[in-house]
């Protein structure tokens, strides 16, 4: 628990229970309160899972449960910048698999993984609705379109610059 | 003054606002991707500086045109509207000085000039889209100056609930995402259902990959939601509504929570709407990232903090939904279309479209297509029109070899089928389905295998684990297809893909196993010649399947250059300067960067 709950941590872990009290005893609070929760650690580690467990009165395997089922939830934390590859079908069809190839070998990592330097964190991601610029990628809130597998080098870089 | 009184003056005072000189500039997430925001700025520095230039900047939704995006459009009454795309700040630059100061159009950037054929929105009818990249969709003012509201007001100031029904029911329209059920008979059982306390859920759970129109329809018009989602909820005798919103769409959420604040402040959501004593409240709630809560019970169980896990159907939503009370549950789409009716009455939109299939219809056009974008058309148009004419071919002279149509759940039309109407039953009727729209176009380039393989990887992906026929059924499937596109397929294994197929569609619980069969179906239909290449020759006719293919070089226009044997990462080329260079299959991994390097197109993939 001392890992996680840094110095640093400790107001976040405030803000945990203030979010808990607030959704306590309402019907459907559980996802909403781990989508906050994430938001706040970047993810979802067990002894946050433990917390929102005790909080809600749910029990901690529903908790696992729910946050094993849906994509967005993560119990890694990531890296500064997650790179989102869209392998939606538009995005395929137009050569996504090349793109992502691209980056995992320019990163030297797989999908889910973190570069070493937590730089970096590559997703697999489903259609973002951006089809017609496939291929795409996101990096954080940034999208990036009609991608070529040549352009991704220019574009890490200005994130390893710290543009 | 009555309520309806105060919607008209708010209408004139916005009508006034409008008409004046306009741009508006398109801001969903392609424009902006596309760099629409640095236009938005430029603009502005542009029109402090022209003092002469009395215009008013609009943040608006997409017109559907991704491939022409960023873009703006120029409205000047009295005029048509000039539509600008793919612009760059200095273009703006340019028109703002020209068009906006002098009134000189700039012709060479307008999408008539820079297509080859300016008419893709005069071919479309626009019904569900009609406001998006029109309005300001944070204005509610600007969505009540297009008849914002007044459908609402209508309802509740003089429809019985019966009649409401009745309309929806006589327009004919039938839900936007995916199965396709009458809406009005949904509307009619969940008003019948006994249960006081009824709720209206608006599923914008927009799963499929490639489909992309409720985005838009968020982005660019979602008061269009709101009022519909009150209008059913009178309708029905609900008085709390649910929008369920795919995480992955911050910019709609963002959008429809300034919507939903809006409207309550005008008194447009909340208690006693219109003074009729009619009470409507509204909520997002987010998805969090699985496809299988597009399905309604799924939907519900993950509204209620679940697992998003179907269960079986009946007792349905209309009897027994969220918190096991009698629920309501429409596509988005759907919904924008329910103002309009409305309005313009039920005969107004079974005017339009087919015998079975009223209305018009979202489609995103994705893939290998010229025009990528959102349409709409009516029912019924040829999958010609829509892939030739309005969306203007396929790219680099290629051939056309299929639409796939449906998502996970849909299959793929051959190019022998491009007359088919498009419309809910003919494309079951062709092993494929409407599904809520995306339209993935393919050529020559892409293997059907492969399609297939990609459908089911995602459909293995999503399966939320409850029914053996799902979980298990779409993997052994996947597995199959593996094989046969690594090469390792045998003539049985497209013969036990059959078998499976079966027994997933027919034991599946809910509609994502159901239909999963459907993509591997409908090309073991259409291209069981691309199958039986990959199993009998092992040979991936389309050049895509990586184990299959070889990659050698044509001795006859070989020049000697070297540039191949240079970018080998695996030195697998070997030769002399001037001298015919020859690819040693063993060692090469086919990366195919000898093939993009080539000067002379001297290097085939078979």
């Amino acid at each position: 628990m001392d890992k996680v709950f840094t110095q640093e941590n400790k107001l976040k872990l405030a803000k945990l229970h203030e979010l808990i009290s607030e959704y306590r005893g309402q019907p459907g609070a559980l996802i909403p309160v781990l989508q906050q929760a994430q938001e706040l650690f970047g993810y979802l580690p067990r002894e946050v899972q433990e917390i929102i467990a005790e909080g809600l009165r749910v029990p901690l395997t529903e908790v696992f449960g729910v946050v094993t089922f849906y994509s967005q939830f993560t119990m890694e934390p990531k890296g500064k910048h997650t790179i989102g590859v869209c392998l939606g079908t538009a995005c395929y069809v137009r050569g996504a698999q090349l793109v992502l190839d691209e980056i995992k070998q320019e990163l030297g990592i797989e999908v889910g993984e973190t570069t070493a330097d937590g730089l970096f964190t590559i997703d697999a991601t489903r259609c973002i609705g951006a089809c017609g610029l496939a291929p795409v990628i996101t990096i954080g809130k940034d999208v990036y379109g009609r991608l070529k597998p040549q352009d991704i080098k220019g574009i890490l870089d200005k994130y390893r610059t710290g543009e | 003054m009555t309520r309806v009184e105060a919607l008209e003056q708010i209408k004139q005072r916005a009508l006034a606002r409008m008409s004046k000189q306009r741009v508006t500039v398109g801001l969903a997430t392609c424009g902006i991707a596309a760099g629409a925001e640095a236009l938005y700025d430029t603009l502005q520095r542009e029109l402090t500086e022209l003092v002469n230039a009395d215009v008013e900047i609009t943040r608006a939704g997409c017109v559907g045109l991704c491939k022409y995006e960023p873009m703006l459009e120029v409205h000047t009454p009295g005029q048509p509207t000039t539509t600008y795309v793919n612009l760059t700040p200095a273009k703006v630059q340019r028109i703002a000085r020209e068009h906006l100061a002098e009134g000189r159009v700039v012709t060479e950037y307008t999408l008539d000039h820079l297509s080859n054929d300016g008419s893709i929105l005069d071919r479309q009818v626009r019904v569900a889209l009609r406001n998006c990249g029109v309005i300001d969709p944070e204005s509610i003012e600007e969505y009540i100056a297009m008849d914002g509201y007044s459908a609402l007001g209508k309802v509740l100031t003089g429809m019985s609930r019966e009649a409401v029904v009745q309309l929806v029911k006589d327009s004919g329209l039938r839900g936007r995402g995916g199965g396709g059920f009458p809406t009005g008979m949904k509307w009619q059982f969940t008003k019948d259902a006994v249960g006081e306390h009824k709720y209206v859920v608006c599923n914008a759970d927009e799963g499929d990959p490639g489909a992309f129109m409720d985005r838009s329809v968020l982005e660019g018009d979602p008061h269009a939601v709101i009022e519909a989602m009150a209008i059913a909820a009178y309708a029905v005798g609900a008085s709390e509504g649910y929008i369920y919103v795919r995480a992955e769409y911050p910019l709609a959420i963002e959008r429809l929570n300034k919507a939903i604040l809006q409207a309550k402040e005008l008194g447009l959501l909340g208690e006693n709407l219109f003074d009729s004593g009619f009470n409507f409240d509204l909520r997002l709630k987010l998805g969090s990232g699985a496809f299988v809560c597009g399905e309604e019970t799924a939907l519900i169980a993950s509204i209620e903090g679940q697992r998003g896990m179907p269960r079986p159907r009946p007792p349905f939503p209309a009897n027994k939904g969220l918190w096991q009370k009698p629920t309501l549950i429409n596509n988005v789409e759907t919904f924008t279309n329910v103002p309009q009716i409305i309005l313009k009455g039920a005969d107004w939109f079974a005017d339009m479209g087919t015998a079975k299939s009223k209305g018009t219809k979202v489609f995103a056009l994705g893939g290998k297509i010229n025009n990528t974008g959102l349409i709409e058309v009516p029912m019924g148009t040829s999958l010609r029109e829509v892939i030739y004419n309005i969306g203007g071919g396929i790219p680099e002279g290629k051939q056309f070899k299929a639409a796939q149509t449906g998502g996970p759940s849909g299959g793929c039309i051959p190019a022998s089928l491009v007359d088919t109407p498009i419309e809910y039953d003919s494309l079951i009727a062709i092993g494929s389905m409407m599904g809520s729209g995306g339209m993935i176009v393919m050529d020559e380039d892409n293997c059907m295998v492969d399609v297939a393989r990609f459908f089911l990887e995602f459909t293995v992906d999503e399966s939320c684990g409850k029914c053996p026929p799902c979980r298990v059924g779409t993997r052994r499937m996947l597995q199959i297809l593996e094989r046969i596109t690594q090469g390792e397929g045998t003539e049985e294994d497209i013969a036990k893909l059959e078998e499976l197929a079966a027994g997933v569609k027919a034991g599946s619980l809910c509609g994502l196993g159901q239909s999963a069969p459907n993509p591997v179906l409908s090309t073991l239909r259409y291209f069981r010649h691309e199958y039986e290449a990959h199993v009998k020759e092992k040979r991936c006719p389309a050049g895509v399947c990586k184990s299959l293919l070889q990659y050698s070089i044509d001795p006859e226009t070989c020049r000697g250059c070297t540039l191949c044997a240079k970018v080998c990462p695996t030195g697998a080329i070997y030769g002399k300067v001037k001298e015919i260079h020859v690819i040693d299959h063993d060692a090469c991994v086919k990366c195919g960067a000898c093939e993009s390097k080539c000067p002379f197109n001297s290097i085939s993939r078979r």
